[in-house]
């Protein structure tokens, strides 16, 4: 019984780094960037939500809309004005930028909120379900949590693979120069990748922030590098491995945590992401890609 | 034209140095009589993971300064506040104190957090820099004759945190959840479990959490209520401390909750549950529901200038640090013509000479080692005030 409730909640806080690590990897397969902003855009949307609750008094779905939507266009507005003038510049300046707008995010976030934290009310309800007479209790926030993100999963794979925008980003993906003499808008399937990206690190946000109700300016910088370390594990670029790669990262963590020691499980964490990096240096379902001459 | 770019350049580097100049005289004069402003400086986490703190003791020692300068000052100097942000990151709190040497300061308030006071320390060692930290507990912030501390130490906070438990009689097994990766909360669990075995107090649990672990305590929670423990001990900041009790309410622990001086703030986060901490207990030097003249003063004021997130026992402690120092200048009748080494050798007599009453404590003395000697306050969270037990 313990097992299986250790596996649900890896499960839970799995599905949330892997719809974080979504963002990573989709951007990274598209835009060959690491966006070490999109952790903060988590904050953001979290903090819109909050306001959307507590200052507005709006329905809790109005609420989650509110923020993926301001989310979305924060999304586009960081890759038009930060990312967009450095599409030929090295991949190094482009890194900087990231932890730039990765800061400048956090530090907004601290002028404008403060700095102290607050309690995020759950957007889902705050109910239990009780298994097998209390020896297992599953929060309703960890069912949505799962539910959402299986949901989003498929929705996301079904967009890349059938819709034309969809391929789209595939083809851009696969190779900038040739997508566009295909007719492809490079630019505006870019923009769109990272609206995409930025509403599921909002809905990830409300999620998280849900399951785990703490919000502070630096809320989303701890998940985020915790999705990067998933996008990299499940192969980065790679859709189905940023969410296998999410999942595992959390069971694994929360695993380790009641079996082993709470003391070692970041160590066995990132022990494993060695070993399998070591075998697969390109991640789990990662594509070795041949430099073309 | 071209001649004129290079007359340009030569009357543009002329007036470059010129302005050098003028500012190294300004800043030889600023030491006259006639300026007579004493310079305190600190460093502190102003942004980031942990910026309330930092904020808190920036405020609570401006609110201090302002008041003593608007009734005239000490021993006819004004004070003055210098700080730099160090992130909580020993290696910025060194940046800091250079910068503060170079802006002028005399006397400094240390580093906010323990890793970055420690680092601070170093390096005030080498000027014969007075430090008085309002904030940092590790035992090595203050090694060094030159260095006192408003709070209690970790070692005095998880020792006293024990006896307080056996002595009362509140519990008798206990289980402990710490931040492993946290100077103060490792500091205080190591010496509340050496404390426990001697006193006999039963720990059935030890758990802990990492800076990069804080969000999932289920595994955590499940191990203390299987452990059968009738006492959570939480040694932690009140971020994680908020977590673990909504947490735990999911998972139907139901069990007394004893924290140190870092639970305080709980219940004046933004939006908490205030059932959550119900019946929640704490040593605190500090308490905003005190009723004592001082407090009142403190709280009403420290509310009409600053948000009242920011009004916790930090601010309180570098509150008090200022007045402190005042007291220290006055009874070693400092002036503002020495030299920073001067005052720190005219300071480091009065502290052990002094008896201080502020909001952080009444009649406290300071031993040769640096450490305050006063009482905490044992308080209880009812209806999300404190209760005094």
């Amino acid at each position: 019984m313990e097992f299986l409730s250790a596996i649900i909640a890896g499960i839970s806080l799995g599905s949330i780094y892997a719809l974080i690590a979504l963002g990573y990897t989709m951007v990274y397969g598209i835009a060959k960037m690491l966006n070490f902003a999109h952790g903060d855009v988590i904050m953001v949307g979290a903090f819109m939500m909050f306001i959307a609750l507590t200052k507005m008094g709006l329905h809790p779905i109005l609420c989650i809309i509110f923020g993926t939507v301001i989310c979305t266009i924060l999304g586009v507005v960081i890759e038009k004005l930060a990312y967009k003038p450095l599409r030929k510049a090295t991949s190094l300046a482009v890194l900087i930028t990231a932890i730039g707008v990765s800061y400048f995010l956090q530090n907004s976030a601290q002028l404008i909120f403060g700095a102290g934290s607050k309690t995020f009310t759950s957007l889902f309800g705050s109910g239990n379900i009780s298994l097998f007479d209390g020896q297992i209790i599953i929060s309703h926030n960890t069912i949505v949590t799962i539910c959402v993100s299986v949901i989003i999963m498929i929705g996301l794979t079904l967009f890349i693979n059938k819709t034309k925008t969809g391929r789209a980003m595939l083809a851009v993906s696969e190779d900038k120069g040739a997508a566009q003499l295909m007719g492809i808008n490079v630019n505006k399937t870019i923009s769109i990748t990272f609206a995409i990206g930025s509403a599921l690190a909002a809905i990830a946000g409300a999620l998280l922030c849900s399951s785990y109700p703490i919000l502070s300016p630096t809320t989303g910088a701890m998940p985020g590098i915790k999705a990067f370390t998933a996008a990299v594990l499940g192969g980065i670029g790679s859709i189905p491995g940023a969410m296998i790669g999410g999942i595992l990262l959390g069971v694994i963590e929360n695993i380790s945590k009641v079996y082993i020691s709470t003391q070692l499980s970041d160590a066995i964490v990132f022990g494993i992401l060695i070993i399998i990096l070591l075998v697969k240096p390109t991640g789990i379902l990662g594509k070795k890609m041949n430099e073309k001459v | 034209m071209k001649n004129f770019k290079k007359v340009l350049a030569v009357v543009m580097a002329l007036a470059l140095i010129v302005t050098c100049f003028a500012a190294c005289g300004k800043k030889d004069t600023s030491n006259d009589k006639k300026d007579a402003v004493l310079k305190i400086g600190f460093t502190g986490p102003l942004t980031g993971d942990n910026a309330q703190y930092g904020l808190a003791v920036q405020y609570g020692a401006q609110l201090a300064i302002d008041e003593i300068n608007a009734a005239g000052g000490v021993n006819g100097m004004k004070l003055e506040l210098l700080y730099q942000d160090d992130m909580a990151d020993p290696a910025a709190a060194v940046t800091g104190y250079s910068k503060l040497i170079d802006d002028g300061m005399k006397v400094s308030l240390g580093g906010v957090t323990s890793g970055a006071c420690t680092a601070f320390l170093g390096e005030a060692a080498d000027d014969n820099m007075f430090m008085l930290t309002p904030s940092a507990t590790a035992v090595e912030a203050i090694q060094g004759a030159y260095a006192f501390r408003v709070c209690f130490s970790d070692p005095a906070q998880g020792t006293v945190s024990a006896d307080y438990i056996k002595d009362n009689g509140v519990a008798e097994k206990v289980a402990v959840i710490y931040d492993s990766s946290d100077a103060y909360s490792s500091g205080i669990y190591k010496n509340f479990i050496a404390e426990a075995k001697v006193k006999g107090l039963d720990v059935v649990a030890e758990e802990s959490y990492t800076k990069n672990t804080k969000t999932d305590f289920s595994a955590q929670l499940q191990s203390v209520k299987n452990s059968g423990a009738d006492l959570l001990f939480l040694p932690i900041y009140y971020n994680e401390a908020s977590l673990i009790l909504a947490q735990a309410k999911t998972a139907g622990l139901n069990v007394k909750v004893f924290g140190c001086d870092g639970l305080d703030g709980l219940v004046s986060m933004e939006n908490f549950d205030k059932t959550l901490a119900e019946n929640v207990m704490l040593l605190t030097p500090f308490s905003t529901s005190a009723t004592d003249d001082l407090t009142v003063n403190f709280v009403k004021n420290f509310k009409a200038k600053y948000s009242e997130t920011y009004l916790n026992q930090f601010g309180a402690d570098a509150y008090d640090a200022i007045y402190i120092l005042k007291a220290a200048i006055e009874k070693a009748n400092v002036t503002a013509d020495m030299d920073a080494s001067a005052i720190c050798e005219a300071l480091k007599k009065a502290m052990v000479e002094i008896t201080f009453t502020g909001v952080t404590g009444t009649d406290i003395t300071w031993g040769a080692d640096g450490e305050p000697v006063k009482k905490p306050i044992a308080v209880k969270i009812v209806n999300g005030e404190y209760v005094v037990m």
